[in-house]
């Protein structure tokens, strides 16, 4: 038995050594300039999870990509990745604006608060936040009409569900994620009357153990399509190894359900983001809130898997066109609640308002919103 | 040549000089090689790791800011782990101070009371002791193993703050987002250093610190948990309490924990949020063992294992490497400080067949 007493606080001189080696160093202390001529514009991302092959963060990292070659040399981009939601945002916020750039992107909800905290301090700087909702004179935030690609969605998926059952693996009941649900029930009944939707929360953003397990839950329980709300591509490979059909959600997952992607609903930021970076190199940037959808690109329905009947795709394709010209709102009256209550009157079209409080679930979904 | 590891008659002062040197060497080599080979320059990159996050006063802050709740937990597990009790649920502690904690800092929004934030502190405190309360009960009255229960407890807490701030403490301002309405001023700990996030509430864990070498080296209660920990044969024959050992080493760890709770709800986070802590309480069991389980060596460790986290981020914005590669190297850095440990104990043999006759 080692005998703590003796070997008191030497721990101490691993920490001096370590840094006096490191404070040694010769010629350490500068990193080597940037051999560019004129100083590039500096673009800042901070993201919460690792980038990995597909997801969330993924689709943000490929934005930033796209931006950076539709830019040329004329930009400099820099990422942080896996920075979790709350003390920690701050400083790593705060590190790329000191170390100047000029326009940030942080593309998670849990960093609001701290990106205004930072804004403050950078009055200069520009901020973007992701699906936050506070703004301020140097604060942007920037989201994507997620529910739209989720109403077409659900128009596959009734017109594929034999057992007209299916499945949502979903993370977390904010109202994000229940308007997805809702569209997608929506969509599904608008072809399909009889088929219906279950829900089984997992109480997080990535899980792949859990979400794997809800998506086999619910593919016993009868669903024969699934989809979900969640960040990595389980629930697809979960349906892949089953025999039964997925809808994959943030980016194209066929590669891990080559025969059980029917389509995917997926996140396009290139376009919004070299549009961001233009308009503050040119220092037209505005404090904005922008929620865009199909018509600006945003949302992209991947392409259909062979098995998805053609009139079925042509159907999908002109409802698309319908709401990308603003002839279509997939939350238009009559919108009963699964409670049978009328939220929305015949012909009226829900406000962006109320669709950002939405807290029930539509006729076509069973069960009840945890929480209520 | 064959090399073998020999017990040592009692342990190397020396090796314990010279293993943290040993540790450091080897992760200077590891991280020579690794950065070379991604094509970095391994000197630039150990000086983004080590010197450039705290380079800066701000930086310093940041430091101490994350030292401080490592610290905490770590000095509070530290106090069963010589006791061989093993408290693996800090997280879950830290979780129910920061719930309890959150209740008053709610229950008192509009107070300007300067009793606000204490009462916090207590209530913290109480709170991680509850719940490390329950590991010790079963371990003492069923010999429930406290590893597994304590662990367990840990999804019990993370789910009973993720259920209050989905729903009674949700923010009615919030647009149904899962966190409570922003904390205050009277439950925000006042800011230690301008331009800086560093708080009062680093003043806790140095407590802690304090109080734990005290325990430790000077109290009576502290010589018996170490006997109960190095030889629980004769600690028995002595007449020192089993269960009173695995009271004081729970509840020690629970309080610690729960404090660092409140010190990450009332300082940089001011409200709550579904998770109160990015796994403090699980990297304070690697804290409390890089600091060989004594307060002066936790205090360094926490440190050191802050700036690690400092290091890997300012390793990607300056260095564009992902995180996995930042991870890498932390944990071999860890990996050999504790394993060069190992020759405090030990002493290698090279060859050496007529020494193994002998014994």
């Amino acid at each position: 038995m080692p005998d703590p007493q003796r070997r008191t606080a030497l721990f101490a001189t691993a920490a001096l050594t370590i840094a006096a080696l490191a404070a040694a160093l010769p010629a350490a202390a500068q990193p080597s300039p940037a051999a560019a001529s004129a100083t590039p514009f500096k673009v800042g991302y901070v993201y919460v999870s690792p980038i990995g092959d597909a997801g969330w963060t993924f689709q943000h990292d490929s934005g930033r990509k796209e931006m950076e070659k539709a830019l040329g040399g004329k930009i400099v981009s820099k990422y942080v990745e896996s920075v979790p939601e709350g003390a920690d945002a701050e400083r790593v916020i705060r590190e790329l604006a000191q170390s100047g750039n000029q326009l940030i992107f942080t593309t998670s909800f849990g960093y609001m608060n701290p990106t205004l905290k930072v804004a403050k301090a950078f009055p200069k700087t520009h901020f973007e936040h992701a699906t936050g909702y506070k703004t301020d004179a140097n604060v942007a935030t920037y989201n994507a009409r997620f529910y739209e690609g989720r109403y077409l969605a659900g128009i596959v998926a009734g017109k594929m569900t034999k057992t007209n059952t299916t499945g949502y693996v979903a993370a977390f009941p904010i109202p994000e994620v229940v308007m997805g649900i809702n569209a997608f029930a929506r969509g599904m009944k608008s072809v399909n009357p009889k088929a219906e939707v279950k829900v089984i929360w997992v109480n997080s953003w990535y899980d792949p153990g859990r979400e794997s397990e809800a998506a086999n839950t619910l593919i016993s329980q009868g669903a024969d399509v699934v989809t979900h709300h969640t960040d990595s591509t389980a629930a697809v490979q979960a349906a892949e190894a089953k025999k039964v059909y997925a809808i994959g959600y943030h980016s194209d997952m066929s590669k891990y359900g080559p025969h059980a992607q029917l389509t995917a609903v997926t996140h396009q930021w290139g376009a919004y983001y070299t549009k961001a970076v233009q308009d503050a190199m040119a220092g037209k940037w505005k404090p904005g809130n922008t929620w865009g959808g199909i018509k600006e690109g945003m949302i992209r329905m991947a392409p259909f898997n062979p098995v998805v009947p053609k009139e079925t795709q042509d159907l999908v394709n002109k409802v698309s066109g319908d709401i990308g010209a603003g002839k279509f709102h997939p939350f238009t009256g009559p919108l009963k609640d699964n409670d049978g209550k009328e939220r929305l009157a015949a012909g009226k079209v829900i406000t962006d308002a109320d669709l950002s409080r939405m807290d029930y679930y539509v006729e076509g979904v069973q069960g009840k919103l945890p929480t209520k | 040549m064959r090399i073998r590891l020999e017990p040592r008659p009692e342990p190397s002062r020396l090796a314990g000089w010279l293993s943290p040197l040993i540790a450091a060497a080897a992760t200077l080599v590891v991280g020579f090689v690794l950065f070379s080979a991604l094509g970095k320059d391994p000197w630039q990159a150990f000086h983004v790791f080590f010197i450039k996050p705290v380079s800066t006063l701000y930086g310093v802050g940041e430091l101490l800011l994350k030292a401080g709740p490592l610290m905490l937990c770590a000095v509070g597990l530290s106090v069963g782990y010589r006791a061989n009790v093993w408290n693996i649920g800090a997280e879950g502690q830290l979780t129910m101070g920061a719930i309890f904690a959150g209740g008053i800092a709610l229950a008192f929004h509009e107070s300007t009371s300067a009793l606000v934030l204490p009462l916090m502190i207590v209530a913290g405190a109480a709170g991680g002791m509850a719940w490390a309360a329950i590991p010790a009960l079963l371990r003492t009255r069923f010999n429930a193993n406290e590893i597994l229960v304590s662990l367990m407890l840990v999804y019990v807490a993370t789910y009973t703050l993720s259920f209050l701030v989905h729903g009674p403490w949700r923010d009615p301002e919030g647009f149904n987002f899962p966190q409570s309405t922003m904390f205050g001023d009277a439950a925000l700990l006042p800011n230690l250093l301008p331009e800086t996030r560093l708080n009062a509430g680093i003043l806790l864990p140095l407590a802690a610190v304090a109080v734990g070498w005290v325990f430790v080296s000077r109290s009576l209660a502290g010589y018996q948990m170490r006997v109960a920990g190095l030889a629980p044969a004769a600690a028995n024959y002595v007449g020192i309490s089993a269960p009173r050992t695995v009271w004081i080493g729970m509840l020690a760890g629970g309080a610690c924990a729960g404090i660092a709770g409140v010190n990450e709800i009332a300082g940089p986070l001011g409200q709550l949020q579904p998770t109160a802590s990015p796994g403090y309480g699980f990297a304070a069991i690697i804290v409390a063992f890089v600091g060989r389980l004594h307060p002066v060596g936790i205090l360094f460790a926490s440190l050191l294992m802050s700036l690690l986290y400092l290091g890997g981020e300012s390793a990607q914005m300056g260095l564009a490497l992902p995180s996995a590669v930042t991870g890498l190297f932390q944990g071999a850095l860890l990996f050999f400080l504790l394993a060069s440990d190992v020759f405090i104990d030990y002493r290698p043999r090279f060859g050496g067949r007529r020494r193994a006759a002998r014994r």
